[in-house]
């Protein structure tokens, strides 16, 4: 008894960070959710629900819906590359998989902001991209990809890609091999196969995939930001918006809770589909 | 059969890696252009890395990003590991909430997580600055730690613990000679991860940072919006060639550790 409690000692920081600077912001934020703004700058603590009824104006309405068709293409694009690329890296040799390893680590380690504005570069109209095919003769004039849907949708997956590739090879990766072949044997076609057992075996890796990439392109507004030139509005850069030139904190604490609350959903639904606790790939 | 498939799934792998260092690439190119403007190859040219060496305010911010990112790493690393080993031995019923709570900041996006800091900060009055800065990259990089550590005490065998024990060695003997190498290793994984996230981290950053200070992503956000120098890629460079320096020290250790640990169980 006396050595458990002397263990117990232990989590004693993690407990009090955690409620001090995780529960107590995030209760904060909800109940400033439910307070009356004041025009010009701050708000004051009355009740209302105010915040919440906005939110049903077809202009928010529709930065939700905006927000969640991009975040859902993103992450399909990025189930369709990632997951081919997580499962043949998962089957390469002992080296092979550490070279990928270091490869897919270095763009990791460095700036994602960077790589963006690489991406700026390629893409702009004059750019590397532009300019190659226009030199090639394959485009008559350059395309104007920078600051629309598309180079957002590009920034996006690019940066969420890595997420994906690693939860998936993972889950690849510890997969018993026996029993796909065992599928086979009993005369499973190659596609069947995979369709019931390895993809079956693979859905945590996949699923904490497509957790680890939908809920950060919610809110990853300088993606947008950047690549798309303020044309599209998400449901991040409204927030930004309203905590910093629109200056109405108790709106953005109401977009963030429901946003929350969503998000909160999602990695539930994923607990409760894979009985997993713990998303795969990073841990 | 098996070996015609194979060539493509290597030409797969080989293309979107290719892909994704191509952005990467067309900045380092950049770095040595003979222009301010980053749309043709105007000679080569290693004036950037010059001006960068004088570039006060952009050296500064990368100085603060180290020093951030360092520290928080820290703090995580003893807090998140000293959890991860308290959770493991003690059990009572708060334990699966506090768990959701304490991995939070990483499940929620970033935005939320910069935004609520922002206002329980200037609710608690504290001057934003490294301070905040400090706390909010812990904060995120404690999940990453945690995890990683607890993941790893699941995988280790109790006899050898019990071992120490009935030798007669004391709890805290037994941890430091027993506990702690075993873990070690994802200690520093988890430590390694953190840092990648505080040094890249743009979004809280930017809620918490506060007027005077500067961290090299921030630096660079603000320069995409408003003009970027080439200072920025040469800085780039700088960081590339150094990661790769690192990565590959780093596997080069943990192979020749590897190595060991493999010779160790063919002795046994």
């Amino acid at each position: 008894m006396k050595r458990k409690s002397r263990w117990g000692l232990c989590i004693v920081p993690l407990y009090v960070f955690t409620l001090l600077f995780v529960l107590g912001p995030m209760l904060y934020m909800v109940a400033i959710s439910f307070a009356q703004n004041k025009e010009g700058y701050g708000f004051s603590w009355l009740f209302t629900t105010e915040n919440y009824e906005k939110m049903t104006d077809p202009v928010y309405v529709q930065c939700f819906v905006q927000s969640f068709r991009l975040a859902f293409t993103t992450t399909v694009l990025v189930i369709l590359l990632g997951y081919p690329f997580g499962y043949f890296m998962a089957r390469l040799s002992e080296r092979g998989k550490r070279i990928m390893m270091f490869l897919i680590m270095v763009p990791f380690w460095t700036s994602s902001l960077l790589r963006l504005y690489g991406w700026i570069i390629i893409l702009q109209v004059k750019g590397v991209f532009n300019m190659a095919l226009v030199n090639l003769g394959i485009l008559e004039k350059p395309l104007k990809i920078l600051y629309s849907y598309p180079a957002v949708l590009i920034g996006m997956v690019y940066a969420l890609l890595p997420f994906m590739i690693l939860a998936v090879y993972s889950s690849v990766e510890k997969m018993d091999w026996a029993l796909v072949e065992a599928a086979r044997d009993l005369g499973a076609s190659p596609v069947r196969a995979f369709l019931t057992v390895t993809l079956k075996l693979t859905l945590p890796g996949l699923l904490s995939g497509v957790i680890l990439t939908f809920i950060p392109s919610m809110g990853l507004f300088f993606i947008a930001d950047i690549l798309g030139g303020n044309k599209i509005v998400l449901v991040g850069s409204l927030i930004q918006d309203q905590l910093t030139r629109g200056s109405n904190w108790p709106f953005a604490a109401a977009l963030a809770v429901v946003l929350m609350v969503l998000t909160s959903l999602l990695i539930f639904l994923y607990r409760k589909i894979t009985h997993v606790k713990d998303l795969e790939g990073i841990f | 059969m098996k070996k015609k498939r194979f060539p493509i799934s290597k030409l797969y792998l080989a293309l979107v890696t290719l892909v994704t260092y191509l952005p990467l690439a067309v900045v380092v190119v950049f770095s040595f252009n003979d222009s301010k403007l980053p749309v043709a190859w105007k000679g080569f040219t290693l004036q950037w890395y010059g001006e960068l060496l004088e570039d006060r305010a952009l050296l500064e911010a990368l100085c603060n990003s180290l020093v951030l990112g360092a520290v928080s790493c820290a703090f995580a690393a003893v807090i998140g590991t000293l959890g991860a080993i308290g959770m493991a031995r003690v059990s009572y019923r708060s334990k699966g909430m506090m768990e959701y709570l304490s991995t939070l900041p990483i499940m929620v996006p970033e935005i939320i997580l910069g935004m609520v800091f922002m206002a329980f900060f200037s609710l608690l009055n504290l001057p934003f600055g490294m301070v905040t800065l400090v706390i909010a990259h812990t904060a995120f990089c404690i999940p990453y730690v945690f995890m990683m550590v607890k993941a790893r005490l699941v995988g280790i065998d109790p006899s050898l613990e019990e071992a120490a024990r009935d030798l007669g060695a004391s709890p805290a003997r037994t941890f430091w000679d027993i506990t702690l190498p075993l873990i070690m290793p994802a200690v520093a994984s988890g430590c390694l991860l953190s840092f990648a996230m505080s040094f890249d981290d743009v979004v809280i950053s930017i809620f918490v940072n506060g007027p005077k200070l500067s961290t090299l992503p921030i630096k660079v956000y603000t320069q995409i919006k408003t003009g970027v120098t080439p200072e920025i890629n040469a800085l780039c460079t700088v960081i590339l060639a150094a990661v790769v320096a690192v990565l590959t020290i780093s596997s080069l250790v943990r192979r020749k550790t590897h190595g060991y640990e493999i010779e160790k169980e063919a002795r046994k």
